[in-house]
């Protein structure tokens, strides 16, 4: 239990996916003018992270993996087969179909949240903060299915916190006099530098 | 004070538009504004009606400043001739000692901020900021004093360039532009700026050496020592011992202020004078300051109760009396700027600062400053925190008119 809770603490602060890794930050910078979008996309992202994870556990750990196929083959027919070069395409395959279902929900219960994302949501599916987490999942062999969902929750909410944050600040800065080549996009960079040395302060921590 | 005002208006047609030495007008704007109160008002939004002006409340804080910053200076001399070198000196050398270290810092910090600000002044067609006034004094108080001038000069640009400029100038920054400097030079300069070595000059002089078993380190320096040691290790236990009442950390030399660490941070006695004068004047404000106070003493108390090594156990307010916690809550969090605004949000806003700093402090002990990176996150978050406390009002309001 103590694993899990650290490993959910950790994928918020410590490895945040924008400020650590800045994964995902096309949708992060585009769609953070106003933080009810940016609630919105933030949610979406954690109910895609949260899904696509586990999912894509089972299939890294029941076939993909060296020696994965053993329960189906039996140990020596699947000796040697190694699917690994495939999972690119299989989680690719596991994040599209989840967007779609995402964005059909979206669209059945918040049509006003679903025109204000527009573009940006079937676009979760080549959010790299997904493919990302998908990844780490694989790089880090996590042992069971509740730690792949608890990392996949985590990132999630690491990045809905980024998102609404800096959406936050971009509404209060509305009112500032920003020099004219900086408006837009490029103070959204600077003010991301500034919060990832905010961020900063959680780094190291081992738990 | 009539000089003053003879100068300044006998040299007014030079510097105006058609003026001979019309590049010199942000100066003569910020020197007249600074001493007389300008009969101009601001223009656009909303204000409150004031008799006190930008300028003034600044000039308020440094005032409330003054008590830390003669005590640091005093405190400086003292811990290098008689705690480091166990030499005999009077108050004034101690004194004058602090200062030799304080005024160059102060100088090259004024001279590289305000060289930024008048650059934007003219580039951009505004004032000089009033800001820079304040976060000029703050920057040398927290920095440690033996560090080369040239890192202090480009933290400062940095802070006031990126941290404050590019938004509009005062008023706009995102992040305390003092910390930002602070945070700046923290992680671009580590070595300069933490360990046992920068708190306390240890040169000797007139062939006094350094003390034997002397250890420049600050109290949370010492403290993070004990991290992943056990308890009833003699190392852990001869530091528990300097926190003791006799020890070299007691609760009274904490209180006090004769302990290792930058120049403002040292008193809490001195900086509490600083923060009564800031409540008393409506300046600084206390809501920010008790709930930063609450959240720190709520945490060490949360630490008590699960304390796995001598960092956790602490006394809580003795935790509090340690490193840049005090200076942080009066002088820091309570930045009008890149705090919160709204009354709710302050309490949420300084709670949360104090909780995480001590959080921070003590589960990375590579940075025990975490009180400073607390606060620069909290000002991250303080306008998602308004924005709630502002949706809230808005619906509780709805919900009225509708019923």
């Amino acid at each position: 239990m103590q694993e899990l809770v650290n490993l959910f603490v950790k994928s918020i602060f410590i490895e945040n996916m924008i400020f650590a890794y800045f994964l995902g930050m096309c949708s992060y910078l585009a769609v953070s003018k106003t933080v009810k979008t940016a609630v919105g996309l933030g949610f979406a992202v954690i109910f895609v992270l949260a899904i696509t994870l586990p999912v894509n556990w089972l299939l890294e750990n029941f076939i993909l993996k060296a020696g994965a196929l053993d329960w189906l083959l039996g140990a020596e027919a699947a000796e040697g087969v190694d699917l690994s070069f495939l999972s690119f395409i299989m989680f690719i395959a596991v994040i599209a179909s989840m967007v779609q279902l995402v964005e059909m929900i979206v669209e059945r219960f918040a049509p006003a949240l679903y025109n204000a994302l527009g573009i940006f949501l079937p676009l979760i599916a080549v959010n790299c903060a997904i493919l990302g987490g998908s990844l780490f999942m694989q790089e880090r062999n996590f042992g069971n299915i509740g730690e792949a969902t608890v990392y996949g929750v985590g990132s999630g909410v690491g990045w809905f916190l980024a998102i609404v944050a800096i959406a936050a600040i971009r509404e209060k800065i509305r009112y500032s006099n920003v020099p004219a080549p900086l408006r837009g996009l490029g103070i959204t960079f600077i003010i991301t530098g500034l919060m990832g040395i905010a961020f900063m302060s959680f780094m190291g921590i081992t738990l | 004070m009539k000089l003053v005002r003879n100068l300044l208006d006998s040299t007014k047609g030079l510097v105006e538009k058609d003026g001979k030495r019309n590049i010199f007008f942000p100066l003569w704007d910020a020197l007249n504004t600074m001493a007389f109160v300008p009969g101009h008002t601001t223009h656009g939004g909303a204000h409150v009606r004031d008799a006190i002006d930008m300028k003034r409340t600044m000039v308020m804080v440094i005032f409330a400043l003054i008590p830390a910053l003669l005590f640091g200076a005093w405190n400086a001399g003292y811990q290098h001739y008689e705690v480091a070198l166990g030499m005999e000196s009077t108050l004034m050398d101690n004194f004058l000692y602090g200062m030799g270290k304080l005024l160059p810092l102060i100088i090259v910090t004024y001279a590289a901020g305000l060289a930024v600000e008048i650059l934007f002044s003219w580039l951009r067609n505004h004032p000089v900021n009033e800001g820079f006034l304040v976060s000029g004094i703050l920057i040398p108080l927290i920095m440690p004093m033996d560090i080369p001038l040239w890192m202090v000069a480009v933290s400062t640009i940095f802070a006031v360039l990126i941290g404050k400029e590019v938004f509009g100038g005062t008023g706009m920054n995102l992040l305390n532009p003092a910390l930002t400097a602070r945070a700046f030079a923290f992680f671009a300069y580590p070595q300069w700026i933490s360990g046992d070595k920068v708190w306390v000059n240890t040169i000797a002089e007139n062939g006094q050496g350094v003390v034997d078993g002397y250890s420049g380190a600050t109290a949370l320096g010492q403290l993070a020592t004990t991290v992943g040691k056990g308890m009833n290790n003699p190392e852990t236990q001869s530091v528990v011992n300097m926190f003791a009442a006799d020890g070299q950390y007691s609760i009274a030399n904490s209180f006090f202020g004769f302990i290792p660490g930058s120049i403002g941070e040292t008193s809490a006695l001195a900086i509490l004078l600083g923060a009564a004068f800031l409540i008393y004047t409506g300046i600084g404000s206390w809501r920010i300051m008790v709930s930063m106070f609450l959240g720190g003493l709520s945490m060490g108390y949360i630490f008590n109760l699960f304390a796995v090594n001598e960092f956790m156990n602490v006394d809580p307010l003795h935790q509090l009396l340690i490193g840049g916690f005090m200076f942080g809550m009066v002088f820091m969090a309570t930045d009008p700027v890149s705090a919160a605004q709204t009354n709710k949000g302050k309490w949420i806003y300084g709670f949360l600062c104090g909780f995480l700093g001590i959080m921070i402090r003590v589960f990375n002990p590579a940075y025990p400053e975490g009180i400073m990176l607390a606060i620069l996150f909290m000002n991250v978050m303080a306008p998602l925190i308004d924005h709630y406390v502002v949706e809230g009002n808005i619906k509780k309001r709805l919900k009225r008119a509708n019923a």
